[in-house]
């Protein structure tokens, strides 16, 4: 490469001198050498050096004070007992103590020692020579040569049907353990394109868990639904819920900008998912004058009046649309699944 | 005894353990080299301590957090003491941790310190790390060293990741959707990867005990081995010092591992420590009984991660919702994107001790540390690149910045996106003047002296400022940097008048080289005839 030819040429001049000696007298900026000593207070004063052994051993015995204090503290206070300090409010009490009590008892030991290495340990400073990290270039040439006797004797570079198809083995042979971590999971197949909703399935109400009834969504209000049959107790509920919940708003019909929008509702009550066709966080916050929603995890907005359209933030899509309908008893159902996968892209939606 | 002689003495008892060690581990050999090893000293140097330290603490607290927690995605209904849980549906991973935190005595405090200690490890990490950059420790030969430690910020991000994602509240699961959204995002095998990984469909019932190994097997594993080469390559190379009177590229200058250095840095341990519980009473983080267990319909405002993870959410949040829908395929270029500029960013920052010695050509080894002065373009990629992290952490809390300093949502995404571009450039350029500056003013220093704060008057009635002569420790110390000359390409055309031929590389090359040492890239520093000649004759003033 080009870097070799030109790898000096741009280098300073000289490169630091290994000690000030080595300098001409009289530059102004040679190397003064290590500066004298200066003894500190405890040096030359007894009397500073046991002030600073008290102050030390104080430290040690105050970090026994507070062990004891951390094990007393877990035997009075009770676990739930919340105690109000000043500035930090209401706090638990437990907690509180046993937390600055080890926090004294850890402190004051560094402290202690640290103080201890300050004042009384001899603070001379002194040189150490540091040695090149190359080897030298009769050892650079032993290893070579024993390297290559080596490589010689083991014939691999003689042997090239071995040798490559060792390496073809070895490439190989980590493709088991990949194989391995194929049953960590089902494939994807089909599971990300359904739901639990189905024509016919009723709307429940999140909070009340009855069926919603149109007369039940008044305008400007949000609520929350998932499919008739779902339990909070039921095994996969997580994972049912993740792609079911809907979100339910009543628009005037004549305010519903898109015309499927429209069609799918019923009577302006419109029936969207849920989840952010971001990366998939519940939506929560609903302006009723807008009618736009709004993602609280990367702020994805939705217009709600016009097909859930992205008006601003990192969604890529709208949020698909649940079309229903009134069954015979009055209550909201729907009328099919999800036309297109809820939730964040993949390479297979399409 | 028959062996010894009544005239022998007898050793004291910790003689004779350090002989029988000795007779099989051979410790007084690795002892002698080893026991007085000097170290320098500098606050600075500290940074690297806190995040060892820190490291132990977390690892002794994730033990105790072990012995109380359930890594199981089980459902329970709760039943404890904490009434607002009661009756309600969870997983017995985030019933443990409430467990943990409000029935366990001082499982609040080691949670909280394991948490704090997290934090403290990533951000002490963080900083090391500019240190390590901002003066040049990572020249030869410790390119190695950086790449390990660079690993561990890495690691130690997603370890942190991992381990907030366990107790399965409502925050931690938004996260975790995250994740999936993420894979999901990735093309051809985006799908699968999110069905192996969570078992299934998210959430599934798996991820809380594959986190869970992930966070207290194969990363810490991981970072254990890296930080031990870490450790062991600092011991070989020694440290690095500033440049002063008495210190060379060939020596390191300061005081010996035992007693002093021992007792500062076995101190320093307590120390930290200490901070850290006292923070861990003082100050909650994390009430995950407060945040209530996760429910993938539900989610909490305000939800963001901790903030080393802060940038790349910003990414996220500031990326245009780009999709790309073709041949019955989509690509997710919204999520994408992002999700490969972060990486990006952080190998940007992992390589460049290598792109530096390219563009130096410089093959030597180097222990003297540079002041961040006088390397002004490193010195400004580095706040460059600080910048860039700021105004992504700014985006990745935009909701935070909002509420908090009641500005629009859209004003803060539109600041971030045109932000993330401009502003790594203009701190680039303040960065890289104000050292210029600094350098200017090390030069006045050395040709004119300190300025002294005494105005003397003279015979014909001008006022001066007497500035003193700098003692040699200090003319030296100011110095003693080496100022590199760019890579000239020379002439187009040879002494016969053929075209040389000049690869692109080299080309590159030189200009990359120009901007780091070219004219206006670097100070003269001062020579000792200048000096001389100032301060003969004139006088100074």
């Amino acid at each position: 490469m080009s870097s070799q030819e030109n790898s000096e040429e741009n280098l300073p001049s000289e490169q630091d001198p290994a000690h000030g000696a080595v300098e001409p007298a009289d530059d102004p900026f040679a190397d003064p050498g290590l500066p004298a000593h200066k003894p500190r207070i405890q040096d030359i004063d007894e009397r500073a050096a046991k002030r600073s052994e008290r102050v030390v051993a104080f430290l040690f015995t105050l970090s026994m004070l507070a062990t004891i204090g951390f094990i007393a503290s877990y035997v009075i206070f009770p676990v739930d007992k919340i105690i109000f300090v000043f500035p930090f409010g209401h706090v638990s009490a437990l907690n509180f103590s046993l937390g600055l009590t080890l926090g004294v008892a850890l402190f004051t030991i560094g402290a202690g020692a640290v103080h201890w290495a300050r004042t009384l340990m001899s603070d001379v400073e002194m040189p150490a020579e540091r040695h090149p990290i190359e080897a030298p270039a009769e050892v650079k040439a032993q290893v070579l040569a024993d390297f290559a006797a080596g490589a010689a004797e083991s014939g691999f570079g003689r042997r090239k049907l071995i040798r490559t198809t060792m390496f073809g083995a070895m490439a190989m042979v980590p493709l088991a353990g990949v194989m391995l971590l194929r049953d960590l999971g089902p494939l994807p197949e089909k599971k990300l394109r359904k739901t639990l909703w189905a024509r016919g399935k009723v709307l429940i109400n999140m909070n009340t868990n009855q069926p919603l009834r149109p007369e039940d969504v008044s305008v400007g209000s949000l609520t929350f639904a998932m499919p008739q049959g779902l339990q909070e107790s039921d095994e996969d509920f997580q994972t049912q819920i993740a792609k079911a919940a809907l979100m339910i708003v009543r628009i005037q019909p004549e305010n519903i900008k898109d015309k499927k929008e429209r069609e799918w509702a019923h009577d302006g009550i419109v029936a969207f998912s849920k989840i952010c066709t971001h990366v998939g966080c519940p939506i929560s916050l609903y302006e009723q004058q807008t009618h736009h929603v709004l993602c609280p995890c990367h702020q994805s907005t939705f217009d709600l009046s016009d097909g859930a359209r992205v008006i601003f933030g990192p969604a890529g899509h709208p949020l698909p649309q649940l079309r229903i309908g009134v069954n015979g008893e009055g209550n909201l159902e729907a009328l099919g699944d999800f036309a297109e996968p809820v939730g964040p892209a993949f390479w297979e939606r399409g | 005894m028959s062996t010894v002689t009544d005239t022998q003495r007898k050793a004291p008892a910790g003689e004779r353990v350090a002989d029988w060690a000795d007779g099989r581990l051979g410790i007084y050999g690795l002892a002698k080299t080893n026991m007085r090893k000097i170290f320098p000293d500098h606050w600075s140097f500290m940074l690297g301590e806190i995040c060892l330290y820190t490291f132990i603490i977390i690892i002794l607290t994730g033990v105790y957090l072990t012995l109380f927690f359930h890594p199981s995605m089980n459902e329970v209904v709760y039943d404890g003491p904490y009434v607002p849980l009661q009756g309600i549906h969870m997983s017995e991973a985030y019933a443990s941790t409430v467990n943990i935190s409000l029935e366990v005595r001082g499982g609040l405090l080691i949670r909280q310190i394991h948490h704090w200690a997290a934090l403290v490890f990533l951000a002490g990490m963080l900083v090391h790390m500019m240190r390590v950059f901002f003066t040049g420790a990572f020249r030869k030969p410790r390119e190695i060293n950086w790449l390990f430690g660079f690993l561990l910020l890495v690691l130690g991000m997603f370890t942190g990741f991992t381990g907030y994602s366990l107790p399965d509240d409502l925050l931690s699961g938004t996260g975790v959707r995250f994740m999936e959204g993420v894979m999901l995002s990735i093309p051809i095998v985006g799908s699968y990867l999110s069905m192996f990984l969570y078992g299934g469909e998210f959430p599934g019932g798996d991820f809380v005990s594959r986190f869970y190994s992930v966070h207290v097997l194969l990363l810490p594993g991981i970072m254990l081995g890296l930080l031990v080469g870490h450790l062991i390559l600092v011991f070989y190379h020694k440290h690095t010092q500033f440049a002063g009177p008495g210190k060379t590229n060939k020596n390191v200058v300061g005081m010996p591992l035992l007693p002093v250095y021992m007792a500062k840095a076995g101190g320093f341990f307590f120390l930290v420590f200490g901070v850290i519980a006292a923070m861990a009473a003082i100050a909650s983080i994390n009430p995950i009984w407060e945040i209530g267990p996760y429910r993938p319909d539900q989610v909490s405002t305000g939800a963001q991660p901790d903030w080393y993870m802060g940038f790349s959410e910003g990414l996220v949040r500031i990326m245009p919702g780009w999709e790309i829908n073709a041949w019955g395929h989509t690509l997710v270029l919204g999520v994408f994107i992002p999700i490969v500029v972060f990486p990006l960013v952080l190998v940007g920052i992992g390589v460049y001790p290598f792109i530096e010695s390219w563009i130096t050509g410089d093959k030597r080894e180097h222990h003297i540390l540079d002041r961040p002065r006088n390397a002004p373009t490193r010195t400004g990629l580095g706040v460059a690149w600080i910048t860039l992290y700021l105004i992504l952490l700014v985006g990745g809390g935009n909701d935070l910045w909002a509420t908090h300093f009641d500005l629009s949502i859209n004003a803060i995404t539109w600041f971030v996106r045109i932000g993330m571009f401009v502003g790594p450039v203009i701190a680039f350029i303040v960065a890289k003047r104000w050292c210029l500056g600094l350098q200017r003013r090390d030069r006045e220093k050395v040709l004119h002296g300190r300025e002294s704060g005494v105005i003397k008057r003279l015979p014909h009635g001008e006022f001066i400022e007497v500035h003193e002569p700098l003692k040699p420790q200090q003319l030296h110390t100011l110095t003693a940097h080496e100022q590199y000359q760019p890579l000239e390409i020379g002439p187009e055309v040879d002494e016969n008048g053929v075209a040389r031929k000049v690869s692109r590389l080299t080309r590159v090359r030189a200009k990359l080289s120009k901007g780091y040492y070219g004219e206006h890239n670097q100070i003269e520093k001062p020579t000792a005839e200048e000096y001389k000649e100032i301060t003969s004759g004139h006088g100074h003033h």
